[in-house]
């Protein structure tokens, strides 16, 4: 069920000359390949003569290596080579991401050097003429470890003086301090009301269905590295490997075809993807292929979410927020990716969120990154959500701590389109969001005062019944790297429009929705454009699909490239049609004269044919060709946001929860494509169902991962995930089309909604809440140490 | 560049490889293929037909379901030559291009059924196979039908509105006496 507010008047559809296309729920022109088994993933990639990698990993979590005998790996059937970090870790390579530049408090290396600092650390790689002969080899490499105490627990790695990594001073991989706010103490000191928890958050995965994968091959003879990988855009892995390998830049051709998932993960390239494209450049000619396999994915793809968020808040009687502190922690493993893997900066910023607070001053935020022996930290969609996670389930602390309802206490805090632009207390400037508007969307779509109604009925028979809310507000960063995205558009001498980006799509329907905005703003017939991505030689630079910016800049891009598109194209059809080019219309890829729907037109292969084959008719003040190249730059923030509303019941005897209603109510300004928007919210949401109650990595005591299969690791599936409800309110951005991102926030406004359910259904044992993995176990000791406590009064 | 010397083997394997007959998407095909090759592997290196995905392999996503006799398997857990003498249906044989889609490919496309859609060929022939075995599914039939695929993009919304409309769909073709192949 999906309901549509509009009631802020509709922003500028861009210069688009009309909006046939953009809004509507178009099914995806990618859809045909992939529902018929044709699309093509980076495993599909067979080239004659690859040869196949395998991982020799590290079964101990910290420890001096102590011996590596390759010998009888080598001598096994099909083996090509077996390198160690002898042959891969040169001196002279720099290992750091664009984005978050050379760090000395962030070691790094491809294959593992003298010790070990993870379960699964890749220490040597073997190449064989297939991938079973690659993996018998790796059973005959010996590796011998002795064993070092492991860093596992955060505290812990503050307190100990063990190092994750021996060359730095501490555990502490980042820091964020606490600042001196003037102010702030005397606010907490004169409060009515001052409350404090720490809310934990377990090790979420992001678990794309396809797993990482890279195929490399270098050719001697023309000195170029070919790759074909399985990423989020071509651009970041071409620079980084130029650096890596300390090759130029352009002998380096990075395609992407199809990509099965991200999530955050495949952003930046991780080191087995290193070891390859070194195998591959050491070996040379013969393409070096090297698909993960499920355990690889989840003991070493990166690893998201283990984090805790110490919150305190100073409030009146009446609940209104007064100020607020709160503390950061972060584990991100021995090798998070990229950088230090620190998020608490963002966090920082985001952490107002919706509400107003009190001014300038009236919020600080510290936190810290720590190192530990676990697998690295990776990027996952909505990396710094631990804000949203530590404040909302806060507000619902509060509320129940002061005897008001969780909707009434937000209703009193929550910003409004009417104070709009609104400055946080970090200094965020909110000029389009509705978090007010979308708080009573959602509670009116899940009927919150019926249901209280009828929670109190069922409470009465002894049924556990919760409703959860949970506001969020998602911000898209213009800055840096993310700050731009760029289109190309050919209009070909057949009229065809062939449309180069810069993204690097994995599910986020970019073929369709940038076709959309290109056929609205062109005029073009939607048929006759083709949405090129993925190929580093043919697409302008840019960040690649990820951070929820693709519809709002290189959605950007798309309209400002096909607008001054749309501008050659009228002026050549001008000269063909004998009239001014602000007298022509185009539709469907037809030009005619305003206002004359019936009198003489071309089309668009006629004025591409024109443009490019019989130029001298086109006059000297009229430039041949029908090319365009534009690059969006991105306001420095951009804001969408949401309220999410579930209601459920806990089962007492099973500890089982079952998920009555989930209703989004949501506002990326204008939609591309309703039917993608409310897409990419349901994945996002459904990680969040996951990661609450069913998904959990975890380490044993001396640090090996114990969740290596889809047996331990739980995904939910088709009968875990139940029906979704959404609202749209529409408060269109300043950016051209008046779209925002959305990407993210299905996974960051989810958890605490969820948790806040369970605590609501929780309440009349007296259960605080504060920590997940909800399993049934978890759920039902909750309620026995609930029942206990009540006996013993 | 490091000097390999040491670090270079042969590169030679024993050849073992054995002869298997099948019925691949309605042709006969013979492959030369390891004992220990999977039929998921076979599929996708031997007969080149990469539409049948590798998500876990170990038989839990349903990414390389494939229809054997009939019936769904996941050919990640079985060997390419248990599948010697058998029919074999692949995502590439139910239709044979983006004109002749099923309707259950169609109303998966409808309905945003994808994303990614690398989970997409293991969902599709699995709930093929489910609707040939219980053409009129109720909503709770239908997701405990697909509990054994994972989808990581979609939270199932498409896909599961995707083969109720299918269902749909095929009822009122069989009623009317047509073909009733999902």
């Amino acid at each position: 069920m999906t309901v549509e507010t509009s009631a802020a008047p509709p922003g500028p559809l861009g210069q688009a000359a009309a909006a046939r296309w953009i809004g509507q729920r178009m099914p995806r022109r990618e859809d045909p390949r992939l529902i018929t088994g044709r699309g093509r993933y980076v495993d599909d990639d067979q080239q004659a003569g690859t040869v196949h990698a395998a991982f020799v990993r590290s079964s101990v979590a910290r420890g001096r290596i102590a011996g590596l005998d390759i010998s009888a790996a080598l001598a096994a059937p099909g083996v090509l080579a077996v390198l160690t970090a002898a042959d891969v870790n040169s001196a002279d390579h720099q290992l750091w991401y664009t984005m978050t530049g050379p760090d000395q408090r962030a070691p790094g290396r491809v294959l593992a050097d003298g010790d070990v600092r993870y379960v699964g650390e890749p220490v040597a790689l073997v190449i064989a003429e297939n991938r079973y002969l690659a993996e018998d080899a790796v059973e005959l490499v010996d590796l011998e470890v002795d064993p070092l105490p492991p860093v596992l627990d955060m505290e812990d790695a503050l307190r100990t003086a063990e190092r994750v990594h021996h060359e730095l001073d501490s555990n502490v991989a980042a820091a964020l301090p606490p600042v001196e706010i003037p102010g702030l103490a005397e606010r907490f000191a004169g409060a009515a009301h001052v409350f404090a928890e720490t809310f934990r958050q377990h090790r979420y995965l992001c678990v794309p269905m396809e797993t990482r994968g890279i195929v490399a091959r270098w050719d001697p003879w023309t000195e170029q590295l070919e790759l074909v990988l399985s990423g989020q855009g071509v651009h970041e892995p071409r620079l980084f490997y130029a650096r890596l390998l300390g090759i130029p830049e352009d002998s380096i051709h990075v395609r992407m075809g199809d990509v099965g998932g991200s999530f955050g993960q495949k952003m930046f390239p991780m080191r087995e993807e290193h070891a390859v494209v070194i195998a591959a450049r050491v070996l040379g000619e013969r393409p070096v292929k090297w698909i993960e396999d499920r355990v690889e994915n989840l003991i070493s793809g990166g690893h998201a979410r283990e984090e805790t968020l110490r919150v305190e808040v100073a409030v009146d009687d009446a609940g209104v927020l007064l100020a607020g502190r709160a503390h950061h922690r972060e584990n991100v493993g021995a090798y998070p990716v990229p950088g230090n893997g620190q998020n608490g900066a963002t966090s920082a910023g985001m952490f107002p969120g919706p509400y107003r607070w009190a001014g300038p001053g009236s919020v600080g935020y510290s936190g810290q990154a720590i190192y530990t022996n676990t697998c690295g930290h990776c990027a996952y969609r909505g990396p710094w959500m631990m804000e949203t996670v530590g404040r909302e389930q806060m507000m619902d602390v509060v509320a129940r701590g002061l005897g008001i309802d969780p909707l009434e206490i937000r209703r009193r805090n929550v910003i409004s389109r009417a104070e709009l632009p609104f400055t946080t207390p970090t200094t965020l400037v909110y000029e389009t969001v509705s978090p007010a508007e979308t708080l009573e969307q959602a509670a009116e779509l899940i009927g919150y005062q019926q249901f209280r109604r009828d929670q109190e009925q069922a409470r009465a028979a002894g049924r556990l019944l919760g409703i959860g809310l949970s506001l969020y507000v998602e911000p898209q960063f213009g800055f840096g790297i993310l700050g731009t995205e760029a289109a190309t558009i050919r209009v070909e001498p057949s009229g065809k429009v062939n449309v180069y980006m810069s993204t690097g799509s994995h599910g986020q329907s970019v073929e369709t929705t940038m076709a959309q905005i290109i056929a609205d703003e062109m005029g073009v017939a939607i048929a006759d454009i083709r949405i090129i991505q993925g190929d580093s030689r043919a697409t302008p630079y840019g960040a690649g699909t990820g951070g929820s910016r693709t519809g709002a800049i290189a959605g950007g891009a798309a309209h400002a490239a096909a607008s001054a598109m749309r501008e050659k194209v009228t002026t050549v059809a001008g000269r063909l049609l004998e009239a001014g080019p602000d007298d022509i219309e185009m539709a469907d890829s037809v030009a005619s004269i305003k206002g004359d729907p019936d009198g003489p037109s071309v089309t668009l292969a006629q004025i591409a044919a024109a443009a490019y084959l019989n130029t001298d008719a086109l006059g000297p003040d009229v430039e041949s060709g029908l090319e365009v190249s534009k690059r969006y730059k991105a306001p420095v923030f951009m804001f969408s946001n949401a309220c999410h509303a579930v209601t459920v019941e806990v089962d007492r005897v099973t500890g089982q929860v079952r998920i009555l209603r989930y209703v989004i109510s949501e506002d990326c300004g204008n939609m591309i494509n309703p039917m993608v928007v409310e897409g990419q919210i349901a994945g996002g949401v459904a990680q969040a169902i996951g990661g609450v109650f069913y998904e959990n990595m975890v380490y044993d005591a001396d640090g090996n991962p114990v969740t290596t299969t889809f047996m331990d690791y739980l995904l939910p599936t088709a009968a875990e995930i139940p029906d979704f409800e959404y609202g749209h309110v529409v408060t269109p951005s300043n950016t051209p089309g008046g779209y925002k991102g959305l990407g993210e926030g299905g996974a960051i406004a989810s958890p605490p909604a969820l948790l806040n359910a369970v605590s609501d259904a929780l309440a009349p044992l007296g259960v605080t809440l504060t920590e997940q993995a909800l399993g049934p176990d978890k759920i039902l000791a909750l309620i026995e140490n609930a029942d206990t406590g009540r006996r013993s009064l | 560049m490091p000097e390999l010397t040491g670090h270079l083997g042969e590169g030679v394997a024993a050849d073992t490889e054995t002869e298997v007959e099948l019925t691949v998407n309605g042709r006969r095909r013979r492959i030369r293929v390891e004992p220990r090759k999977t039929l998921a592997d076979a599929i996708r290196e031997d007969l080149r037909l990469t539409g049948t995905h590798l998500g876990c392999e170990h038989g839990v996503c349903g990414a390389c379901t494939v229809l054997l006799d009939g019936a769904a398997v996941r050919s990640c857990l079985m060997f390419a030559l248990q599948a010697a003498g058998s029919e074999l249906t692949t995502v590439e044989g139910l239709s044979a291009d983006a004109a002749s889609l099923t309707p259950l490919q169609r109303a998966f496309r409808e309905h945003h059924g994808l994303q990614c859609g690398f989970c997409t060929p293991g969902f599709i022939v699995s709930a093929t196979a489910f609707l040939a075995e219980n053409p009129q599914p109720t909503d709770e039939q239908i997701r405990e039908g697909l509990s054994g695929n994972l989808c990581r993009c979609t939270g199932y919304q498409g896909i599961v509105r995707a083969v109720r409309t299918a269902a749909a769909e095929l009822a009122q073709t069989a009623g009317a006496g047509k073909d009733s192949q999902p």
